[in-house]
């Protein structure tokens, strides 16, 4: 699929036609699919030898419901996500942002943080480039919470299928959190805790490629290549996540749950953020178990703050960190982080 | 003789880059020397920021994803 247009201009019609025909079918497809899910939960379910309101026929029907329909949601989200995403780069990001006012400089970075594309193992470069080119190391700290926080991929899952309320309060305090946290870590002055060969780099050189550009067509094949990449990775984890959901929601009593997590358990709200931090998926694993969680009655306070420390904060980020910033430093993000994360989870089990 | 390095902390984009790059450069009987450079360090001051990045004889060429085949020839050609 390499070479079929580019060499010749005189006839790029036939197999970009074939794009613009395919991928709204693909779509079509996609949808039909989906609307058929409850239908063909049921009719599973119905077929196996358990009753359908017993703990295993609730369990079973949540996981035969949620496996296609998160898949399905997936699939459509990562390919936008990939399109929209093939706008932006890291290099243009990081020309933008060392000319910002300050205040000004942490919820952009906050929102290039979410749509500009970078993998965890980049992130290493990535933030030596941001350092290096002269953005503020708080700014720098804003943009590297904000994408997976508030990554478009998690926000879309937890739009489909927890419902748009619960979804905009998670962006609209997810994306502060990033911001905010970004504003204190910049404030503390921390830049004498990056390690030392970090603190040795000034102005590094910057990698002047020649401009990309990219047709229509080939933003679709980025969205294509994305999904492919993404879903061939994420896949396990959401079956792992939504049999820990199928399990929750069948098993577990409201009554337990509204004594473990329920919004009168003050201490739940810190108890789900040291319990979430060390866990590490992606968003589309924690979702079908946010989804379990609020269904049987846990405090949306708690399940926020569970839900934000297990995709913001990663061990093994922090491992791949470490190679740039002291533990002192780790800390101290992990803390200004967490603290944010806390006070989201207390304020919202306090108002509802 | 071109030497090409492939700049990536060594994750499987990266390992399909080199590969993809050995691959056009026998296709085209170019002899190159392709290096991997994995340590943060170096990536950062060759200045790539999104990984793999390739450069040729000292010159990047490219960041962020797979290279696109006929752009590599291309580049390795020159």
């Amino acid at each position: 699929m390499t070479t079929e247009t580019r060499a010749d201009p005189a006839r790029p019609a036939r197999a970009d036609l074939l794009w613009y025909v395919g991928i709204p079918l693909a779509a079509i497809v996609l949808w039909f699919l989906y609307s058929q899910l409850i239908p063909f939960s049921e009719w599973v379910t119905s077929r196996l030898p358990v009753a359908r309101h017993s703990h295993a026929g609730e369990a079973i029907a949540f996981f035969v419901y949620d496996v296609p329909k998160v898949l399905l949601l997936l699939t459509g989200i990562v390919f936008v996500t990939g399109v929209l995403r093939s706008w932006f780069s890291p290099e243009k990001t990081r020309a933008i942002l060392p000319g910002k006012r300050e205040i000004a400089g942490y919820p952009l970075a906050a929102l290039l943080g979410v749509f500009t594309p970078f993998c965890s193992c980049s992130s290493v470069p990535l933030f030596i480039g941001f350092v290096s080119a002269g953005v503020p190391l708080g700014v720098t700290f804003s943009f590297l919470i904000a994408g997976p926080m508030v990554g478009p991929v998690g926000l879309g899952l937890l739009y489909g299928i927890v419902g748009w309320k619960v979804a905009t309060i998670y962006l609209v305090f997810g994306f502060s959190i990033a911001t905010v946290s970004g504003f204190v870590l910049g404030r503390m002055g921390l830049e004498r805790y990056l390690q030392d060969w970090v603190q040795a780099l000034n102005a590094g050189p910057v990698g002047d490629l020649p401009e990309e550009r990219l047709t229509l067509v080939d933003r679709l094949k980025i969205g294509v290549e994305q999904v492919r990449e993404i879903v061939g990775k994420v896949w396990i984890w959401v079956i792992v996540g939504i049999s820990i959901g199928a399990l929750i929601h069948g098993y577990v009593p409201e009554a337990t749950m509204l004594r473990i997590m329920g919004g009168e358990a003050w201490w739940s709200v810190p108890a789900a953020v040291v319990v979430g931090v060390p866990m590490y998926t992606n968003a589309a694993g924690v979702i079908p178990v946010v989804e379990a969680l609020l269904g049987k009655g846990a405090a949306l306070g708690t399940t926020l703050a569970f839900m934000m420390s297990v995709i913001a904060l990663s061990l093994p980020e922090m491992i791949i960190l470490k190679q740039v910033l002291t533990y002192r430093l780790i800390a101290i993000f992990i803390a200004v982080v967490a603290a944010g994360i806390l006070a989201t989870g207390f304020l919202f089990n306090f108002l509802l | 003789m071109k030497t090409v390095k492939v700049y990536g902390p060594g994750c499987k984009r990266c390992e399909t880059t080199a590969a993809m790059i050995s691959d056009a450069a026998a296709r085209l009987g170019v002899e190159v020397d392709v290096e991997k450079v994995t340590d943060p360090k170096s990536i950062a001051m060759a200045g790539v920021m999104s990984t793999p990045g390739i450069s040729v004889d000292g010159k990047l060429v490219h960041a962020g994803g797979l290279p696109d085949g006929t752009k590599l020839e291309a580049w390795l050609a020159s």
